[in-house]
């Protein structure tokens, strides 16, 4: 009788977990390319620990509080590794809908992922999309910082240069008004004609007129 | 030797004697700029030359054209072609001590057209080569986050999954294409003007306009370090490069030699183009700079330094650019053969790891015998080393789209992207100098500008100007202008005006006239390689790459490349026809310069011909100093 019992629990079981089956999934991992080396080999232990996270993430639905653990079936395990699985309602005789599993999976599937050191890219539950997260954008972007910080040292250099060509300028046109005034103040001064000193009040005897000595020096020889 | 000189009156009055040199340079010390030091000289001059072709068009051209095998022709054309015009062009810029229009209009009144049109060149390169450099200034700011905002595709409007146009093609791709240039579909819809673009427009053009207030005093300071920190740079990457896995596949695929390509005569006329443009000649550029240098300067020994060292930047270039690419290409190929061994054992159920590159085509067999129905269900990719190697990779492809994909697979690539867009920031402000410098002298010596207007003023207001007439490169079309312009602004009208450069000073100048001043000047006549090369080879050379241009251009249809979503191939380019008022406008680009130069000898002609009529003969003018005492002339 109760082998009879055991076959009859087995076959539904067996009925109501089929690959394609009506409100199944596939699932599809890949430890040895998330973990390397560090990869767990996938057993019966393993496979308890994902029955125990669907399970968990069924819980949290509202009407689906007392599923258990026994109620998550799962078949076709491949040396992959990858199986399909089914959750029953508490009778056993049928399966939940696809659209509430797949609810429930989306809003634990980081738990679920962390749970097997996995990501959504290597523990796959094909026509589960995944939500992607968002990428962090920061409130100003930072290009238009650096922007602002070059522009800034930029315009800083220009001013500068601007400022130093323009007193550099000034200094130039003030040169000579400069020499002006110093020779109405009748300061120490040499009066330049022709670019030869000639000295107005020398008191030397013998005026030498500078500007004819030289010229003879300069003066091409016949 | 043929001998002919045409007749030239007058070039004794508008050109100081040898002797009177010396004396002038006494004299302009304190008015006219002069370098610092040699090494300031050097520096622009090579900074001027090398550019962001070494970078994008050497490795292509290199890799396309026969591998080592393409360092045969580059370098016979390099010796027979680059080196006789730099050399010419250093020394009648130091002999005359002017720029452009200066040194041609001194040669013969009627050749001012030559230096206008080195100017026009100038002005149009200018434009469109620092709207490159803006984009590389937004990519620049836009390296500093981690990850690097062309690394992966930004999510849809509902975050179920990823913008359409992005996962049909590639990250990088639409960083480039829609988030940088947010590109129309044909050159027609301008669309408006892209802000961020007109920021990064803007940047690009102040930094020019600080380094180049107050001409070579300012740049020959920022030379030192846009001319060297390139080398560093390539260096850096160099060592990071050889250290990837693959880039010495990449450096293998660049240098293997394909000896047969020597006898296409299309690598020979790529490698004259190269070489010509390479050397930024005719912009007028490197006689200015050239002028500003001492009479008795050895601008011979300058030219031969100057085109070995861009010669070897470019091989060097070539070696950093595609070590990689190698990288970048063994990744792709990791990756589909990856993709291929999922497909393969997803379909089958397989245990990881028992399906590795080696044995994958034995496990095909196996599958497709255990299950020919389910194995013909799986879709597998070509995985080709060869074709990922010679993707896309010249031009602003290779800089914003294939090399910034091999920079976010590096680690630190942040790092990686903020160099990178340094020392091709520095390359072109590099070339920038030069460029600016053929457009303000002449602008200069034709007096359109009053020479008393401070330096700072002048600067600025060709910078403005040419900025503003650059916003054209912000629109959404953009690009295609861009495009547009570098094919025909930066190609024809300097082969003419280099012709007319070597005719020129060979023929009207008279190159025994030059001969003897180059002896002057460095002390040596210039031996018999180089009057072989000014009189007849490189004129020569020079003749029939242009000959071929042409012919090449006037058979081809006007076509270029469209960003098209649309397009049922997308993501490759699809090729558009130009629409016909294009044709007015490649005219007016190309044709204007070419045109300048014989319709100014008519105009001076016309003109001359006016006044004879009119019974006065213009004076000769001589350089004269007012003297109170008889100063002594030699």
């Amino acid at each position: 009788m109760l082998w009879l019992l055991f076959f009859l629990v087995t076959a539904i079981h067996a009925e109501l977990c089929q690959p394609d089956g009506e409100n199944a999934f596939k699932v599809r991992l890949s430890i040895r390319t998330a973990l390397g080396d560090k990869a767990y080999a996938w057993d019966t232990n393993e496979e308890y620990l994902f029955k125990a996270m669907v399970a968990f993430s069924m819980r949290k639905v509202p009407n689906r509080e007392t599923t258990e653990i026994s109620h998550v079936l799962l078949c076709n395990v491949t040396q992959r590794v990858s199986f399909w699985f089914v959750v029953t309602d508490p009778s056993k005789t049928h399966t939940l809908p696809a659209v509430e599993i797949q609810s429930a999976i989306r809003m634990n599937r980081n738990r679920i992922n962390n749970a097997f050191f996995l990501n959504d890219q290597t523990l796959e539950f094909l026509r589960i999309p995944s939500t992607l997260a968002p990428p962090t954008d920061p409130p100003v972007p930072i290009w238009i910082i650096i922007f602002g910080v070059i522009f800034c040292i930029v315009i800083v250099a220009t001013m500068l240069l601007i400022l130093s060509g323009i007193q550099q300028h000034r200094r130039k046109n003030e040169g000579p008004s400069e020499m002006e005034d110093t020779e109405d103040k009748c300061e120490n001064t040499i009066t330049v004609e022709n670019g030869i000193p000639c000295d107005p009040l020398d008191m030397k005897g013998g005026h030498i007129n500078d500007a004819f000595m030289t010229e003879d020096e300069r003066l091409t020889p016949l | 030797m043929v001998r002919l000189v045409l007749p030239n009156p007058g070039l004794e009055a508008r050109t100081p004697s040898l002797g009177q040199l010396e004396y002038i340079e006494e004299e302009e010390r304190s008015s006219r700029p002069k370098w610092d030091n040699k090494a300031q000289y050097m520096l622009t001059c090579v900074g001027f030359c090398v550019g962001l072709g070494n970078v994008w068009r050497f490795p292509y051209l290199c890799q396309s054209h026969g591998g080592g095998a393409f360092m045969i022709p580059f370098l016979i054309l390099l010796v027979l072609e680059g080196i006789p015009l730099l050399y010419l062009e250093f020394a009648i810029g130091q002999r005359l001590r002017k720029g452009s229009v200066g040194v041609w209009s001194a040669i013969h009144p009627a050749l001012k057209g030559v230096g206008i049109a080195s100017m026009f060149v100038s002005f149009m390169v200018s434009l469109y080569y620092n709207t490159i450099i803006a984009w590389v200034m937004w990519y620049f700011f836009n390296s500093f986050q981690d990850p690097l905002p062309w690394s992966q595709c930004p999510l849809n409007a509902n975050q179920t999954g990823y913008v359409e146009e992005c996962a049909r093609s590639s990250p990088v791709d639409y960083f480039w294409y829609r988030e940088t240039l947010n590109i129309s579909t044909s050159i027609n819809a301008s669309g408006s003007v892209q802000w961020w673009i007109l920021l990064s427009l803007t940047c690009a053009w102040s930094v020019l306009y600080v380094c180049v207030i107050r001409g070579i005093e300012t740049t020959g300071k920022a030379v030192y370090i846009t001319s060297t920190l390139p080398y560093i740079v390539l260096t850096i990457f160099l060592i990071r490069g050889l250290t990837l896995k693959g880039a010495t596949s990449g450096i293998v695929f660049l240098f293997t030699p394909n000896v047969t390509e020597l006898a296409n005569p299309v690598t020979w006329l790529d490698a004259g183009a190269q070489v010509f443009y390479s050397f930024s000649l005719a912009f007028g550029g490197l006689i200015s700079f050239s002028s500003y240098n001492s009479v008795h300067n050895n601008c011979e020994m300058d030219s031969l330094i100057v085109s070995v060292i861009n010669g070897f930047t470019s091989v060097y270039a070539a070696t950093v650019v595609y070590s990689i690419i190698g990288f970048r290409a063994t990744e792709r190929f990791d990756d589909c053969f990856s993709t291929n061994i999922l497909t393969l054992i997803n379909g089958f159920d397989l245990p990881e790891g028992n399906v590795t590159q080696e044995n994958f085509a034995e496990m095909q067999q196996w599958c497709n015998a255990s299950d020919p129905a389910a194995y013909a269900e799986l879709k597998f990719h070509t995985c080709d080393m060869k074709s990922f190697l010679s993707e896309g990779v010249e031009g602003t492809g290779l800089a914003f789209i294939v090399f910034t994909e091999a920079i976010t697979k590096m680690p630190l690539s942040p790092l990686w992207a903020v160099l990178f867009f340094i020392m091709l920031f520095c390359l072109g402000l590099s070339s920038m100098f030069g460029n600016m410098e053929g457009v303000l002298i002449p602008l200069q010596d034709l007096n359109v500008l009053p020479r008393k207007w401070p330096k700072e003023l002048l600067t600025g207001l060709i910078c403005l100007g040419t900025y503003l007439i650059a916003f054209i490169f912000t629109l959404n079309s953009g690009q295609y202008w861009l495009s547009l312009l570098d094919s025909y602004a930066g190609s024809i009208p300097l082969l003419i005006i280099a012709f007319f450069e070597m005719f020129s000073v060979v023929y009207v100048y008279g190159v025994d006239r030059f001969n003897r001043d180059i002896e002057f000047m460095i002390g040596h006549k210039p031996n018999l390689f180089w009057q072989v090369m000014w009189r007849v080879v490189s004129p020569l050379l020079m003749l029939v790459i242009f000959l071929f241009f042409l012919v090449i251009e006037v058979n081809e249809d006007l076509i270029y490349s469209v960003w098209d979503p649309a397009y049922e191939e997308f993501p490759k380019s699809k090729k558009v026809k130009y629409p016909p008022w294009v044709y007015a406008v490649v005219v007016l680009v190309a044709g204007v310069p070419c045109l300048i130069i014989p319709g100014f000898a008519v105009y001076k002609l016309i003109r001359n011909r006016c006044r004879r009529r009119g019974d006065r003969q213009g004076l000769v003018s001589a350089p004269s100093s007012a003297s109170v005492n008889g100063d002594l002339r030699s």
